[in-house]
């Protein structure tokens, strides 16, 4: 093995396949990036509806405390963050399950479930904001 | 590797539990509860919006109904189910190292049944009010 080329002489002929930088970014791997870290909000966003139901089921003052911290802004942008992620890890999640299914594995059908993942989510999100502020008045 | 002829067929050892010891359950489990996710994810939805505007009162009382407490169990141990699955997965992908990955494993566990039965157990004590 005494005759074993160095690295010098080697890497500049060395062929290299194409890099994922090359390669133009599609939706998809958004989406795919997304559905996990959607995911992981989630997890730690449990610990929100944990709170909120231990704060009805203690009484008025802590469910008064949860409130306050709801209205804030910092708590409408999380509970709205949240409202997001749900509803975007949902329809992630339907997507997946027509691909185990063996359903939506062409090109196009991909890029359009993935569109419609990430438009559906963000509308359906305003929407249900704007329908509880409308029935409800805002969240008091 | 042992030596010793395996003399088990293929089949036979991906059957039940398969060699890894856990086989598909972790895949099938996260399917199953992604599918009842989708139902109660909407219900759950509702339910809570239906709820955001009112006094401590009328939350309790609705949460502590019969057809919503049901709904709102079902919802939490299906999603802290899946949610655990989940990020087990997570955790394997990126942590590497065995000691941190267990730690990390357990922690999870603790985690996801901490929120489900603290959340039950508030929904238990607004359904029998005690």
């Amino acid at each position: 093995m005494a005759q074993a080329p160095t690295s010098a002489t080697r890497t500049p002929v060395r062929p290299l396949s194409p890099h994922m930088t090359i390669y133009r970014w599609p939706i998809t791997m958004t989406m795919s990036i997304a559905h996990r870290v959607t995911g992981c909000a989630l997890y730690f966003g449990t610990a929100l509806l944990a709170w909120w139901l231990i704060a009805v089921a203690s009484g008025p003052n802590a469910y008064a405390n949860f409130q306050i911290a709801a209205g804030t802004w910092i708590g409408r942008l999380v509970l709205f963050g949240y409202t997001w992620a749900l509803l975007h890890h949902m329809l992630g999640g339907i997507r997946h399950l027509f691909w185990d299914m063996l359903i939506g594995f062409d090109r196009a059908e991909r890029e359009w479930m993935a569109r419609a993942t990430l438009f559906g989510s963000v509308a359906l999100t305003i929407l249900i904001w704007l329908l509880t502020y409308f029935f409800t008045g805002g969240l008091r | 590797m042992s030596k010793a002829p395996n003399m088990r067929t293929p089949l036979a050892r991906v059957r039940g539990l398969g060699s890894a010891k856990s086989g598909t359950e972790h895949f099938w489990h996260q399917r199953l509860t992604a599918v009842a996710n989708v139902p109660l994810v909407i219900a759950g939805i509702v339910i809570v919006i239906s709820l955001l505007g009112r006094n401590h009162a009328a939350v309790a009382q609705t949460l502590g109904s019969p057809v919503i407490a049901i709904v709102m169990l079902l919802f939490i141990f299906s999603v802290t189910w899946h949610m655990r699955i989940g990020m087990q997965v997570v955790i394997e992908d990126y942590v590497h190292e065995d000691a941190r990955k267990l730690a990390l494993v357990v922690l999870n566990s603790f985690y996801a049944v901490a929120v489900a039965f603290a959340s039950a157990f508030a929904i238990f004590k607004l359904s029998f009010g005690v």
